[in-house]
């Protein structure tokens, strides 16, 4: 086995870990704490599919962004109004059911594909500049409605959040 | 460096260990230096002397302290979640130290030479909040959770006008790695990017003032990222006790300290790097090379590592409205004018 190798079932052992920690903690604190660590592992595979961007762009939003409003959203709750948030297992059935759908659908997916394997790493300096390109080009509309939307997100949250001064 | 250790050991793993050590090395030395200084400008700012005894003017203190660290009793209160209260402090290092990772020391060394460098440092620094946020909740302490929530919201806040600035200067230089953004301010003290970069004359006076400002932020927001005054509500002494740390003591405590000190160097670095030249001398040719390039790098970081000391022992600590006041209303939207404007001029 070469480094690659080596390196790549690290960081998938790093994502499945702690993705079974984030499933199977009975605290949901640890679940939002282990998030974290998948997160990382999941990066690292983008670094090893050549998509350093996308792999600086996912610890950027996930874990600098959505991971520490998400545990800032647990604490508040758990914490500083002491209420218990426990997982559980409910619904055992209709989850088993939509579990091997979406395994059955995801594996049939994995199978029937016709994987390209390149025979040497290309030579990809880095791919900031082609999506960065890509993104005020061909992927323009896309691109401004997203943006579009998270504005008016923006501005719904600081709405919300004012009008309870008002009252 | 890369190449040259390459053609010793070959293609191994040895090489990217080899490759990770001198950070690290570096880390340590620096944060001995650096307690040291601040307990000393600190006292002489107020008209004290500060450590004496141990050795000429106290210059053996910080190893004593580390001696005394060591052997103190770890404790872990019974209350705290002891898992991600152990983690805590060692993801908040290992945060900064991945920073240190794609930092240059040198025109011939850095550790991973990464064409998305800057972008890497800003993204990789969040691990840092997270393992706040997580020493503080794992404490099971109001002051701890509080220091915790305060300082998160900070970094965050900051983290804006942080990339702000530091887009500023990726667009003049028109690349994200830090070696390049490096080279291309080379040849003296006149190309750096603080002073508008190797543009003709005209072009370098319209971005003078708008790298200016973009600098000074950069240098503000970089305090605030590393919690120091006037910046500290995190760990304000007068209200919360200690902040996120308060319950950790001995060998834990002393590994946030560390990543406190190290972070100080990395925004202090970030900032030599992408506006003052990096490891470039200020006299074009003269003293320049790989060895004189790590002198002048360490030494503009340590002076921006002094300022911030210097700046900690004079001013005042923020309420925390106006700490939100400054990023939201005062520093993002100056740089916005900064991006906008430096944009206009680079495209005309």
């Amino acid at each position: 086995m070469d480094f690659t190798t080596i390196v790549f079932y690290l960081f998938a052992a790093i994502t499945l870990g702690s993705g079974a920690v984030v499933v199977f903690s009975r605290n949901i604190v640890h679940s939002a704490f282990s998030l974290l660590f998948a997160f990382f592992g999941v990066a690292g595979l983008y670094v090893l599919l050549l998509a350093d961007f996308l792999a600086v762009t996912q610890l950027l939003i996930y874990v600098g962004g959505i991971l520490v409003l998400l545990i800032f959203g647990v604490m508040l709750t758990s914490s500083v109004i002491d209420v218990q948030i426990k997982t559980g297992t409910v619904q055992v059935l209709p989850a088993l059911f939509i579990v091997g759908a979406l395994a059955a659908a995801l594996l049939t997916v994995f199978w029937s594909t016709e994987w390209k394997v390149l025979p040497d790493p290309p030579a990809v300096d880095t791919t900031a500049p082609q999506i960065g390109e890509l993104l005020l080009t061909t992927y323009l509309l896309p691109f401004e409605i997203a943006s579009v939307i998270l504005l008016v997100a923006l501005v719904g949250a600081a709405m919300i959040a004012r009008r309870e001064k008002q009252a | 460096m890369e190449e040259l250790l390459q053609s010793f050991i070959g293609e191994s793993w040895l090489l990217y260990v080899i490759l990770a050590v001198p950070p690290l090395v570096f880390i340590l030395l620096y944060a001995l230096v650096t307690v040291w200084t601040e307990m000393k400008v600190s006292a002489h700012m107020q008209d004290r002397v500060a450590y004496m005894y141990t050795g000429p003017h106290g210059l053996f203190q910080p190893v004593a302290d580390i001696l005394k660290l060591l052997q103190k009793e770890d404790t872990i209160p019974a209350a705290a979640d002891k898992t991600l209260f152990r983690l805590a402090p060692f993801l908040v290092f290992t945060g900064t130290y991945a920073g240190f990772a794609a930092l240059p020391f040198s025109s011939a060394y850095i550790g991973s030479n990464i064409n998305l460098g800057v972008f890497y440092i800003v993204a990789v620094s969040s691990i840092v909040v997270v393992g706040l946020l997580m020493a503080g909740w794992a404490s099971n302490n109001k002051w701890s959770l509080f220091g915790a929530m305060r300082s998160a919201a900070q970094v965050i806040s900051y983290e804006i006008p942080t990339a702000l600035a530091l887009l500023i200067a990726v667009m003049i230089t028109g690349s994200l790695n830090l070696q390049e953004v490096i080279r291309f301010q080379d040849g003296g003290i006149f190309n750096w990017v603080v002073f508008g970069g190797p543009f003709p004359l005209l072009q370098k006076l319209l971005l003078l003032p708008f790298t200016f400002i973009a600098f000074l932020i950069l240098f503000v927001a970089g305090i605030a990222e590393v919690n120091r005054t006037p910046f500290d509500l995190p760990e304000a002494e007068s209200e919360l006790v200690q902040g996120y740390n308060t319950e950790y003591s001995g060998m834990k405590f002393a590994i946030f300290y560390l990543a406190e000190y190290a972070n100080m160097y990395l925004v202090s670095a970030i900032a030599a790097c992408v506006f003052l030249g990096g490891w470039s001398s200020p006299f074009g040719d003269f003293m320049s090379g790989p060895l004189w390039g790590v002198f002048w790098i360490v030494l503009k970081g340590f002076f921006f590592v002094f300022l911030q000391i210097w700046i900690r022992w004079t001013l005042p600590r923020l309420r925390v409205d106006q700490l939100m006041y400054t990023s939201w209303k005062v520093l993002t939207p100056f740089l916005f004018v900064c991006v906008f404007a430096v944009g206009l001029i680079l495209v005309l």
